[in-house]
C-alpha cells in the first residue's frame, strides 16, 4: 500500500535538463561542502554552500567557478570527473549539491559511500566513459542551452542535439530507481499495516 | 537461538526486497545533534512521526556543564537546542531538558528513567547505544537517514549480525573494574574485532558485576568494532527497573516475560572468546584508539610486537602521543582529570572515585573535573556528599552533560595537554585540542592519576 504522502515520484526512470561541468578528477567531499557547514541544524539553505570555498576567496568575494556562472543556472545535471564525492561519510554533501539544484551526477566513477548517500535521497549518479565525458564537456560548453536526457531504464544518454552514448550505474541503485525503493522511508512505509501490527502486539512503554 | 534472535524475530516486521530485514524499533531516543536534520527530512514529505509515544528525547552533546542559563553562550548549540525544543513540541515527543531533574547523557537516562528494559529494540542516533544491551535489549546507533526512517516508520532496515560469546570466568582482582574487563576485550580482539558481530557477555566475572558496571561494558563494544553488546537478563536487571519512573508498575508479573529473554542452554555461537577475570589487570590506553591500551605495569609496545596490520597507527600513535616504545604508562605526567560520559558517569563511578579521593588533595598542577552523567545522579550524589568530597580535593564539580567527552560544549583540552579520562574514545582531536592527548581509564584510576598527578596502579593505593 503506498502512503498518500509519497506518491510515485519516487519511480526515478529519466533525468533531463541542461548540464554544469566540473571535469575535475577525485572531488572530495570536504570540497563539495566545507567542514564548518555541518554544525548547521538544517541542510536547507546548504545548496548555496556547495564548493564555497572554491567559489569565494576569504573575503565571500566570487571567484570565477562553474557554478558562479551564470551561464549554467538551472543546470540539474553535473559533469564530474573520475572518483567523484571521495573523503568523508557526510550526508550533507549530495544535500549540498541536490539543494543546489543538481538531480543527477554523470561521472566516470564514483566514490562508494557517496553513491549510497546520494542513491539514498534520489539524486543518481551515473556512470559514462572517460570519452564519452569529454566530448559531452565540449558540446555543453559550446553551446550551454544543450538539453540532456538520462535514460535509467535503456542506460543510454541523448542531448538535444542528436549526439547520444551508453551510460552505466550501479545494478542494485539503478533497480531501486526504477522501482521507486531507493528511498528507504518509502520502501519502509509500504508495510505499514504489518508496522501497526507489530507495533499492537508488543508491550507499549508506559 | 541466541538472546539477539529472540528479540530480532520478536521484532522483525518483513524481509525487505534487498534482503535486509525491517525491524521494528521499540524505544527511540532522540538528542539535540543528530535529530534536526532527520526532523527536517520528513517534515518536507509531509510525514508525521508514527510512534511519538515510543520516542523520548534529552539534550547532552553541547549543553554547557557550569551554567545552563538560557540562552548558551554558543550560538550554534543554543540553536540546536531551540531546534529540538521546537522538534519535540511540534510532534508531541516527551522531552527531558536541563532543570527538569531527568537530563542527562542519553545512555544514562534510558535506564534510570525505566525505558531500557530487556527483550526490546533501541535505537539513536549516537553510537554507544550499544550500552542499553546492558539490560538484555538490543541497542542501535544510527545515523541520520536512519533516524529519519524510524521517525516516519518506527522501523529500520538492518541485517542481522553474527554473535560472538565472550565468556568473563573467575573473579576480578581488587582494583579492576568492568571499564578493565572491555578494555582488555578491545585490547585482545582489536578495534575491527567485532564487525558484523553482537557481543554477548557472559559467565561469572559478567554476572557479578551491577546494571551501571554492565552499562560501562556494553557501551564500548562499539569501541571494539561491534554495533551491539549484551548481558542477559537477571534478578539485578528487574531489581534495577523496580520503582523507575517509566517501569511497568506490575513488575513483579512482568518480570518473568523479561527473563525469558536468554541465550538457550545448548544454542551454537558464531564465535566464542574466553577470558580469564582473575589475570585481568588496570588497564590504560597509550595510543590513539581504544584498542591501544595496556595493563598498567606494561610498557608502551614496540613496532616488532605488534601484528603488521598495527604499526602504521603505532607509528602515528608515538608521534602525537609523544611516547617511545619501551616506556612504561604507570608514572605518565598528566593535566587534566575527567570523570564523567555514559561509560562512567554513573553512581557506582563516581562513588568508587570519591572512596579514593575521600580526604586528599589532587595535585597542584592538575585540573580535574567531576560531570555526573545525569540530573538524578548529580542530586543522589548531593545527597550522599558525593560533591563536597571532590570539591574539598580540589576537583570541579560540573551538572550534567557529555563535557569533556566529545567537547562539543566549552570543556575541552588547551594545547597538548593529557587527560586521565574516563570515557570511551581517544582520537585525536576528540577532546577538544587537536593536540590534546587522551589516556582512557577506570574512574578510580582518574581519581588516583589526579591525585598522583601522574598515572598510577591503583592496586598499590590503600584503600
Ligand atoms: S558521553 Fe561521549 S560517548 Fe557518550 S553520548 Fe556523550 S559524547 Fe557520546
Amino acid at each position: 500500500m503506498a502512503h498518500p504522502n509519497l506518491k510515485n515520484s519516487s519511480v526515478i526512470e529519466r533525468i533531463t535538463g541542461r548540464a554544469i561541468p566540473l571535469p575535475e578528477n577525485d572531488v572530495d567531499t570536504d570540497r563539495i561542502i566545507p567542514a564548518r557547514y555541518l554544525k548547521f541544524i538544517t541542510f536547507e539553505g546548504l545548496g548555496a554552500y556547495a564548493f564555497y570555498d572554491e567559489r569565494f576567496d576569504e573575503q565571500g568575494k566570487p571567484k570565477p567557478h562553474p557554478f558562479n556562472d551564470p551561464t549554467y543556472l538551472g543546470a540539474t545535471i553535473l559533469l564530474a570527473g573520475a572518483n567523484f564525492g571521495c573523503g568523508s561519510s557526510r550526508e550533507h554533501a549530495p544535500q549540498a549539491l541536490y539543494r543546489a539544484g543538481i538531480r543527477a551526477i554523470l561521472a566516470p566513477s564514483f566514490a562508494e559511500i557517496f553513491a549510497g548517500n546520494s542513491t539514498a535521497i534520489g539524486m543518481p549518479t551515473v556512470m559514462v566513459s572517460p570519452l564519452h565525458l569529454e566530448t559531452l564537456i565540449t558540446l555543453v560548453t559550446q553551446n550551454p542551452s544543450t538539453d540532456i536526457r538520462i535514460d535509467l531504464k535503456y542506460k543510454t544518454l541523448s542531448t538535444s542535439s542528436g549526439w547520444t552514448c551508453p551510460v552505466d550505474m550501479n545494478e542494485g541503485y539503478r533497480k531501486a530507481f526504477l522501482e521507486g525503493s531507493w528511498d528507504t522511508t518509502a520502501v519502509l512505509l509500504a508495510n505499514l499495516d504489518s508496522i501497526h501490527k507489530k507495533a499492537a502486539a508488543l508491550p507499549s512503554l508506559w | 537461538m541466541t538472546l539477539l534472535e529472540k528479540v530480532w524475530e520478536l521484532h522483525k516486521v518483513a524481509t525487505l526486497p534487498n534482503g535486509q530485514d525491517q525491524l521494528f524499533i521499540a524505544l527511540h531516543l532522540v538528542h539535540e545533534v543528530t535529530s534536526p536534520q532527520a526532523f527536517q527530512m520528513i517534515e518536507e514529505r509531509g510525514l508525521p512521526v508514527l510512534f511519538p509515544e515510543r520516542t523520548f528525547a534529552t539534550s547532552d552533546h553541547i549543553v554547557p556543564t557550569d551554567s545552563k542559563a538560557r540562552p548558551f553562550s554558543d550560538p550554534l548549540a543554543e540553536e540546536m537546542m531551540a531546534a529540538l525544543e521546537r522538534n519535540v513540541k511540534k510532534h508531541g515527543i516527551k522531552a527531558f531538558f536541563p532543570g527538569s531533574g531527568y537530563q542527562g547523557i542519553v545512555h544514562v537516562i534510558g535506564p534510570e528513567l525505566g525505558l531500557t528494559r530487556p527483550g526490546i529494540t533501541i535505537a539513536c542516533g549516537d553510537s554507544h547505544t550499544s550500552s542499553h544491551g546492558a539490560f538484555g535489549a538490543l541497542g542501535f546507533g544510527v545515523g541520520t537517514t536512519q533516524i529519519r526512517d524510524i521517525l516516519a516508520t518506527g522501523t529500520m532496515a538492518l541485517s542481522k549480525p553474527k554473535v560472538r560469546r565472550i565468556e568473563v570466568t573467575g573473579i576480578l582482582p581488587k582494583g579492576v573494574y568492568a571499564k578493565d574487563i572491555i578494555m582488555t576485550i578491545i585490547a585482545r580482539l582489536g578495534v575491527n574485532g567485532g564487525l558484523g558481530y553482537a557481543y554477548e557477555y557472559a559467565e561469572s566475572a559478567i554476572q557479578a558485576l551491577g546494571m551501571e558496571e554492565r552499562l560501562t561494558i556494553c557501551n564500548m563494544s562499539i569501541e571494539g568494532g561491534a554495533r551491539v553488546g549484551y548481558v542477559e537478563p537477571d534478578e539485578k536487571t528487574i531489581q534495577y527497573l523496580r520503582g523507575r519512573p517509566f517501569a511497568p508498575k506490575n513488575i513483579d508479573e512482568v518480570a518473568p516475560y523479561w527473563l525469558s529473554f536468554r541465550s538457550d542452554p545448548n544454542t551454537s555461537y558464531d564465535d566464542v572468546v574466553k577470558i580469564e577475570g582473575n589475570t585481568l589487570e588496570p588497564m590504560v590506553s597509550w595510543g590513539i584508539n581504544p584498542g591501544q591500551a595496556i595493563p598498567v605495569s606494561g610498557r608502551i609496545p614496540s613496532p616488532k610486537d605488534l601484528p603488521p596490520t598495527e604499526r602504521d597507527t603505532a607509528e602515528k600513535a608515538y608521534s602525537h602521543m609523544k611516547v617511545t616504545p619501551g616506556e612504561p604508562i604507570e608514572g605518565k605526567k598528566i593535566d587534566v582529570a575527567f570523570i564523567g560520559s555514559c561509560t562512567n558517569g554513573r553512581m557506582i563511578d563516581l562513588r568508587e572515585a570519591a572512596r579514593i579521593v575521600k580526604g586528599r588533595k589532587k595535585a597542584p598542577h592538575v585540573r580535574a573535573y567531576v560531570v555526573p552523567g545525569s540530573e538524578q545522579v548529580d542530586a543522589q550524589a548531593r545527597k550522599e556528599g558525593l560533591d563536597i568530597i571532590f570539591r574539598d580535593a580540589g576537583f570541579e564539580w560540573r551538572s550534567a552533560g557529555c563535557s569533556m567527552c566529545l567537547a562539543m560544549n566549552p570543556d575541552r583540552l588547551q594545547g597538548e595537554e593529557i587527560c586521565a579520562s574516563s570515557s570511551n574514545r581517544n582520537f585525536i582531536g576528540r577532546q577538544g585540542s587537536p593536540k590534546g592527548r587522551t589516556l582512557l581509564m577506570s574512574p578510580a584510576m582518574v581519581a588516583a592519576a589526579a591525585l598522583a598527578g601522574e598515572v598510577v596502579d591503583i592496586r598499590k593505593w590503600e584503600i
